[in-house]
């Protein structure tokens, strides 16, 4: 659904989606990330278990939460990607450890 | 021109709660609501079905608010199948935790206290030391000194109960009329008419339940409301798994997932913003409680009004000048909604409120004003 525009330089780094290492322009979101690789739903509604993907992209409608090197409920939209970054969907409500 | 049997004057929990009961009783009911310009203490408060920090010396407002925590399970029953909406009511207890020794002992002397005046009625509770209380809530932390329990606390979802009583007025036919400011309401003994945006509205009762605004309400039917607003602030917390089976005093989790922290007092006037020194007290306390809160992000914080009393009891008065205009008014909206709308309603019906509510009366405030 979506693609680079003509523009974007050549440059590459990996990160691993849901498992699979793709390659990612620099400067890019981890939701973008997920957006450019068609992760499809990012997140699983905490009540209603139903799929929602990234939306306003600057951090405000929350829409875009998922696991960012094991970190769940963060706004990949605000996050910038890093080498190896493991980026994965997030499942309904976070589990804390007491 | 609309005939009502009553007309309430307040759409947040308070007044719809009385509507509710109203027209459940087979009223025709006219409800007039401010606005968003008004202070909606009903849209920023915090859940509590709340027992044990209520009323130390003054048994008749322990007793009401007994009544109404016991009377909340089958009225959020009664909600969902009127309407299909969860309240998210439960009882299961609740804790007041404590982090020193004189915390500690304090509590256990108002608990103490809140027995003693029980009368009659039975009141339990529990002063669990940490051994006990991590059995009950294991993410309890090591500041943590003790607790009172009670059986009898509990939460509810207050935008969902308020949500369910707009929803269940309207489908008993009750009128709402929103964007309703009350400038003026032509009084005479069991006769009250109230133009809104060229509606005139006559009813032989009005019922004031309009919170901060009953102080200037009350003055048109004869009534002396002398309520102020006392500023809480809230922060709220990402969703995360069920980590909290009972509600805290000050921290509960929402069924939705969501961990609030609430139950600071300032006097601000009526300024509901948010203050840094308030939220890091707040957070800093709830961390010392709870320490795994150190790891978990907030996503909201906001101020409410509180609607305060002189002395924070409800005023509840049938205005002796013109009989049939009542006020019903608290800081508890939440907890109080079941008795507002199971028997308080009954009461504005009777045409006379009960003997156990006369403490609350608004005589209360001439005896202070003399002393």
């Amino acid at each position: 659904m979506f693609s680079l525009l003509p523009d974007t330089p050549r440059e590459r780094l990996n990160v691993v989606i849901n498992g699979k290492t793709v390659s990612v322009p620099p400067g890019f979101t981890a939701a973008a990330a997920m957006l450019l690789h068609n992760a499809g739903a990012t997140r699983t509604t905490p009540i209603n278990d139903e799929g929602r993907a990234p939306y306003c992209m600057m951090g405000v409608c929350f829409e875009c939460l998922m696991e960012i090197n094991g970190e769940a409920n963060q706004q990949g939209c605000l996050v910038i990607v890093s080498e190896g970054m493991r980026i994965n969907t997030q499942h309904g409500k976070r589990e804390v450890q007491a | 021109m609309p005939d009502f049997d009553a007309i309430v004057i307040g759409g947040g929990l308070v007044g719809t709660a009385v509507a509710y009961g109203l027209i459940r009783r087979g009223q025709k009911v006219g409800v007039l609501d401010e606005g968003d310009i008004a202070y909606r203490a009903s849209r920023g408060n915090f859940g509590l079905v709340w027992v044990q920090s209520k009323g130390f010396g003054v048994p008749e407002y322990q007793r009401w608010t007994r009544r109404s925590s016991e009377d909340w399970a089958g009225f959020s029953t009664e909600l969902l199948q009127e309407t299909g909406i969860a309240t998210g009511h439960e009882r299961p207890g609740g804790l007041t935790p404590c982090l020193t020794e004189s915390e500690f002992d304090k509590r256990q002397q108002l608990m103490e206290q809140l027995r003693s005046e029980a009368g009659d009625i039975p009141f339990e509770f529990d002063m669990l030391r940490p051994a006990a209380l991590k059995k009950m809530l294991p993410v309890i932390g090591p500041d943590v000194v003790g607790a009172s329990y009670t059986p009898y606390d509990g939460h509810a979802n207050p935008l969902y109960t308020l949500r369910a009583l707009h929803a269940a007025l309207l489908k008993r036919g009750g009128h709402y009329v929103p964007g309703s400011r009350i400038e003026n309401i032509n009084a005479a003994p069991r006769q009250f008419s109230v133009t809104v945006r060229g509606e005139t509205f006559s009813a032989p009762r009005v019922v004031l339940g309009a919170g901060l605004g009953n102080k200037a309400l009350g003055a048109m039917v004869g009534l002396n409301v002398p309520v102020r607003p006392l500023r809480g602030q809230i922060i709220v917390t990402e969703r995360l798994q069920p980590v909290l089976p009972m509600p805290t005093l000050m921290i509960r989790q929402t069924v939705e997932g969501t961990i609030m922290i609430g139950e600071s007092r300032e006097e601000a006037g009526f300024d509901d913003a948010t203050s840094p020194e308030i939220i890091r007290t707040l957070a800093e306390r709830a961390v010392k409680t709870f320490p795994f809160l150190r790891n978990v992000r907030i996503v909201r914080t906001w101020g409410a009004l509180r609607v305060m009393a002189p002395d924070g009891l409800p005023v509840y008065e049938q205005s002796r000048e013109f009989p049939g205009a009542f006020v019903c008014t608290c800081h508890s909206g939440v907890t109080l909604a079941a008795a507002h709308a199971l028997h308080y309603a009954g009461y504005v019906i009777d045409g006379a409120l009960p003997p156990e509510l006369a403490r609350f009366s608004t005589e209360r405030f001439n005896v202070l004003a003399a002393a």
